[in-house]
């Protein structure tokens, strides 16, 4: 067991892990953010993606040891100051970009993680960038539109099928 | 998974003395090495992890060769662009976050049939330095997973000499977005040199007759007519050996046209 520290959400938090935990089980189980979902734990989902010093990772798919003196960002860090809802979320709830809502926090993480990168993608770029987060229920029309919203474009012919 | 030491050396030196312990393993971005130990198909003692070397990171373009360490993520080298060719295939890797952790030693080092980094790496005629010596990629990729690494042995950088034109064309599996299969094509001084992956059992090749023909002609034109045996092509629900032999003309008069 080593002892592991990291910055989540601007707080301190530290624990004792074995070399195989994943970053995904740390942040969930050790620092209790149970936010980031497990979806299918192979890498594949994205439902558990999140910002490591910045750059959107799939935390399954990640030793806890690896993020040791990293900045973690989670979706319960996403939110305003005041707690209401960040641009991105708020274009989320708008356009009704979930359904069920179990990929949405990945969802949300590589949306802010995008627009960071490229702050008024194209519809392609868009749907290009979701490529490693799996959406079972929306088919994904309204989480492009809520993104595209939350970079302030229009969006009334987006997806409009 | 299995349990296993990790540690994390912040020198290439103190990387590779852990790397002489029985059974270590290095650990790069882990984003095909933490899916195999899920799978309990990799029984390391200890995993000595590269991602916190410093000297192991970056991309320096010194008189047309682009020298990239091993542990550079594949969105590094995509937001690179001195060599566009090599920037384009590493921005098609994946998706956003495995490009955030992937890194090309990794990437080489395993030489995955279907990966696309062993294609630029072949096509390119690069050179591969490890902790010991340089290796041409002519004599790196030995195999289905293979390489000449020795035990012990990483991949410290890959250094490419940056070619008069080049391309790369994957014609992608849709979920994995591994390449079903995939053609780098550069233009050099010393000639044509055409590396296709995704389609052989034996990995990554450089397709010779193709490489002539494209030597006194640069155009997709030149590819007409060449074709492949489907005997050491893989087969699988993706694709037949046949249909794969067949895609490798198409892919490589595609990789031509981009190339321009």
């Amino acid at each position: 067991m080593t002892n592991v520290t990291m910055t989540i959400n601007g707080r301190s938090v530290s624990g004792t892990v074995e070399g195989r935990t994943l970053l995904s089980s740390f942040i969930r189980e050790q620092a209790g953010l149970t936010g980031t979902h497990v979806g299918c734990d192979t890498a594949q989902c994205g439902a558990c993606t999140l910002h490591v010093n910045g750059e959107s990772v799939k935390s399954c798919n990640m030793f806890a040891l690896e993020a040791d003196g990293a900045e973690v960002t989670t979706i319960e860090g996403m939110a305003n100051d005041d707690g209401s809802l960040s641009t991105i979320q708020q274009a989320f709830q708008d356009h009704h970009g979930l359904q069920c809502g179990f990929c949405t926090p990945g969802m949300v993480m590589t949306a802010a993680a995008l627009l960071k990168e490229n702050p008024t993608p194209t519809e392609e770029e868009v749907r290009g960038y979701l490529s490693g987060n799996l959406c079972r229920c929306t088919g994904y029309h309204n989480i492009v539109k809520a993104i595209m919203a939350a970079s302030g474009q229009d969006v009334s012919r987006i997806a409009a099928e | 998974m299995y349990a296993f030491e990790l540690t994390r050396p912040t020198s290439l030196a103190d990387a590779i003395k852990a790397l002489g312990e029985e059974d270590a393993q290095p650990l790069s971005g882990g984003q095909t090495l933490i899916p195999t130990l899920k799978q309990r198909l990799a029984m390391p003692s200890t995993l000595v992890s590269l991602s916190g070397i410093e000297e192991l990171k970056g991309i320096k373009n010194e008189g047309g060769t682009l020298s990239i360490g091993a542990a550079t993520t594949h969105a590094a080298v995509a937001r690179d662009g001195s060599y566009p060719a090599l920037s384009d295939l590493a921005g098609h890797i994946g998706d956003p976050h495995v490009r955030n952790r992937g890194t090309i030693g990794g990437s080489i080092a395993n030489n995955d049939p279907s990966a696309c980094y062993p294609a630029a790496a072949l096509g390119s005629g690069a050179t591969i330095v490890t902790n010991n010596r340089e290796i041409g990629a002519d004599d790196f990729f030995t195999g289905l997973f293979e390489t000449a690494l020795d035990e012990g042995e990483i991949v410290t950088a890959v250094k490419f000499p940056i070619p008069e034109k080049a391309a790369y064309v994957k014609f992608e599996q849709p979920a994995s977005r591994f390449a079903l299969v995939g053609v780098f094509v550069a233009k050099t001084a010393d000639g044509v040199r055409v590396a296709v992956t995704g389609a052989s059992e034996g990995g990554v090749f450089r397709w010779s007759e193709a490489e002539k023909a494209l030597d006194g002609n640069f155009s997709p034109d030149a590819v007409d007519g060449l074709t492949l045996p489907a005997d050491d092509m893989i087969g699988d629900l993706h694709g037949s050996p046949e249909y794969r032999a067949h895609l490798v003309g198409v892919i490589t008069k595609r990789a031509v046209a981009k190339a321009g």
